[in-house]
């Protein structure tokens, strides 16, 4: 570092002054001239604030980073490609207390909450499993699939449609949803894996639109923006309804009273103990052969490719699990909300799961676990401020990529040692 | 057989819009390598503007006291055209340079971040609802073919020329100048372009700039064509123009009007004669066929992955 240090407060007030300008430019009217018919109304003091804001926010970190600190950070972020925090050898966490101590507050929950907070819960872990599907595809295997909703969709409807043309239940269409999931992945995945990274992020778009597009307009199987209803699940064949049309009722076999809140419950314990499998079987697959092929092919597709991997067939796995994890939180949607139509299934949706894998670290667990809550709850939480959602995932998203593109919580894992008795 | 022609004809200027679109697509992603995604949005943003322009110019001009069509048209398009310019530029610079040496990933990642930031900003500022604009130029010219009869409206001819004029300026700047040289010896080899002299940072923008200065243009024909426009409208026609871009080959200019004019004719002749609510749904699945077929397009080179 040659330069020397000292705010040019010159510089600073010529940047702030361009920034100013430019913003004048892009809000003068966009912002100032609201239009209302053929005609507009004013207004111009909105745009003197943002003005304003920009040219003071811009003079502020002009001069910070002439600052000795500022220009520390600046460098940090130019060399700021560091991958996972690598543990020593035989590492053993402290932190084995937690994940018993989580399991048992969660099964807690369903008890204690009511029944809004249990319903918002539930919507938080459909996304934590939506997350862990996408973080498969996006965070490990480093293929950017904006398509995700599709297979959500996919889940979704086919406990619907399933329902509704071949009387096919709850639990019948959890595997099997998942397993149509998959295999729409492999139809799509199949062809397109072979190419670049940025093609791939297209298509997937652009599969993702198709489904949506085939929901809405194919009125006469899907009943288009109307949606169809969905099945509840049942309990060994007991349903959740305070009269069953046929079979038993849950609170008649066990001769307590009737609450609408049973249902909710039931879908709370099954959503967790899911989501949990899929936490486990993704903790067991990246440390297998096959999760460090996806991580190292993320990484060098040229030098994997070389040493004999086969990269369709493993960015395909990766393609589909990923796919079918999407197709299970699907169903949960569907069962949880007791009905399903197109609307559901946006662009916006696939944003959404985008920004908890990003928010969260790619690669990373824990960081996708809490961002999805992070981005489902609070909105909740925050009601007021529903419109400017979209806008904060916006920032969100390009902010972390500039500062922090690994996400919040960093990849941890444990180093080899050579085994003795092993040739050095 | 009139509604083929007419079709044909819808086809044509749809195809030239595409065009002009595709070939902020195109150029990105000749000199940096990625799709630039909030591109669609920066036309939605531009259909604004004209709309914004046009009530201000006309407001404008009945205060002074007179009525000329050309005065509102040729300010519009200088005014759309600077400030949606001014969005390129601001958008590279905010979203895509602290990028530069980042992965692929993160730089699609951070685009997608900004279609979402401009597709929320407008909807805040400007409402959610469907806005218009004024009926400016009324007419058509009619041929009687068979039976039925043709019909050529005033604003599509007009449309047609003002594309290709667009397309030719730009070929001739990209051609003939040499900002265009400086551009395509940038393309052809960031890291020698930026030893010989060439301030690649600069040029880069610059290739924004021109792509929002053809999407503003295609904002400006579309908008007073249809007449209305939301704030979503940037998805779809980004990922046709998209679409065009590939299929006449991604990084190569001719091929993006190509390919804009192809897909607005098979399109429109879709919409004519299969089924409209489909057309969506045909366009993605020629993208999708494409690229599976022949990712590198019609005039595109084959890209080879370097180490």
């Amino acid at each position: 570092m040659s330069q020397s240090v000292g705010i040019n407060f010159k510089k600073s007030s010529i940047d702030a002054l361009i920034a100013g300008f430019m913003a004048l430019i892009l809000f003068g009217p966009i912002v100032g001239v609201v239009l209302d018919g053929y005609s507009f109304n004013a207004e111009f003091g909105k745009v003197a604030w943002m003005v304003l804001v920009v040219i003071v926010g811009r003079f502020a970190m002009s001069s910070f980073f002439q600052t000795e600190k500022g220009i520390a950070m600046a460098f940090r972020y130019a060399n700021n490609n560091d991958g996972a925090t690598v543990l020593p050898p035989g590492h053993k966490s402290k932190m084995v207390w937690i994940i018993p101590l989580v399991i048992v507050i969660g099964l807690l929950v369903p008890f204690i909450a009511s029944k809004y907070v249990l319903t918002v819960v539930i919507l938080g872990l459909i996304y934590v499993l939506l997350g862990l599907g996408l973080n498969i595809v996006v965070g490990l295997a480093g293929l950017l699939d904006l398509g995700f909703v599709g297979f959500y969709a996919i889940g979704a409807y086919g406990l619907a449609l399933g329902y509704e043309n071949l009387g096919l239940g709850f639990w019948s269409m959890l595997p099997i949803a998942a397993l149509m999931a998959a295999i729409a992945g492999a139809i799509l995945g199949f062809p397109v894996l072979r190419m670049h990274g940025d093609y791939l992020a297209i298509v997937t778009l652009g599969f993702g639109e198709i489904i949506r597009l085939v929901l809405t307009n194919w009125a006469s199987f899907t009943h288009g923006p109307n949606g169809v209803s969905a099945p509840m699940p049942t309990f060994f064949g007991l349903e959740f309804t305070r009269r069953s049309s046929d079979g038993g009722t849950f609170h008649e076999f066990f001769n307590i009273p009737y609450d609408s809140a049973y249902r909710y419950m039931f879908i709370y314990i099954v959503l967790f103990a899911v989501v949990w499998a899929v936490l486990f079987i993704k903790h067991r697959l990246v440390k297998m052969p096959i999760g460090r092929a996806w991580e190292a092919l993320r990484e060098d597709e040229i030098a994997c490719r070389s040493l004999g991997l086969n990269h369709v067939l493993v960015k395909l796995s990766a393609f589909m699990l990923g796919a079918s994890t999407g197709g299970l939180a699907g169903v949960f949607f569907a069962t949880y909300q007791g009905f399903v139509n197109p609307s559901s299934f946006t662009f916006f949706e696939s944003a959404l799961i985008l920004a908890i894998v990003v928010l969260g670290g790619m690669g990373s667990t824990l960081g996708v676990v809490i961002a999805a809550f992070c981005l489902t709850v609070l909105p909740e939480m925050l009601r007021e401020f529903a419109e400017y959602r979209v806008l904060m995932f916006g920032i969100l998203m390009v902010v972390m990529m500039i500062w922090k593109p690994r996400g919040i919580v960093r990849v941890t894992r444990t180093g080899f040692a050579a085994r003795k008795g092993v040739v050095k | 057989m009139d509604i083929v022609l007419q079709q044909l004809v819808n086809g044509l200027t749809l195809g030239s819009v595409y065009g002009l679109i595709a070939i902020g697509y195109t150029m990105v992603y000749g000199i940096i390598g990625m799709i630039n995604f909030a591109h669609g949005d920066v036309y939605m943003v531009s259909s604004y503007i004209t709309a914004i322009a046009i009530a201000l110019i006309s407001a404008l001009l009945t205060f002074l006291g007179f009525e000329s069509f050309l005065v509102v048209i040729i300010g519009t398009l200088f005014l759309t055209i600077v400030v949606t310019g001014a969005y390129g530029w601001v958008i590279e610079r905010v979203a895509y340079r602290p990028l530069r040496n980042s992965s692929r990933l993160a730089v699609l990642i951070s685009a997608i971040g900004m279609s979402l930031i401009l597709q929320n900003y407008v909807q805040l500022s400007q409402g959610a609802n469907q806005q218009g604009v004024p009926t400016m130029l009324t007419g058509a010219l009619r041929f009687h073919v068979g039976d039925g009869f043709v019909q050529i409206t005033y604003m599509k001819v007009f449309i047609l020329i003002a594309a290709f004029a667009g397309m030719g300026i730009l070929t001739y700047v990209i051609q003939k100048t040499k900002l265009g040289r400086m551009c395509r010896a940038t393309q052809q080899d960031r890291k020698m372009a930026s030893i010989l002299g060439i301030d690649t940072d600069k040029i880069i923008s610059t290739v924004f700039v021109i792509g929002a200065t053809m999407a503003a243009l295609a904002g400006v024909l579309i908008t007073l064509d249809y007449g209305a426009f939301d704030f979503y409208i940037g998805f779809i026609i980004g990922i046709k123009a998209f679409t065009a871009a590939v299929l006449g080959g991604i990084g190569s200019l001719p091929g993006a009007m190509l390919g804009g004019l192809i897909l607005g004719l098979s399109e429109a002749l879709f919409a004519g004669l299969i089924s409209s609510d489909y057309k969506d749904v045909f366009s993605f699945s020629l993208l999708v066929l494409i690229l599976i077929i022949r990712p590198s397009g019609l005039l595109g080179k084959p890209e080879v992955e370097k180490v």
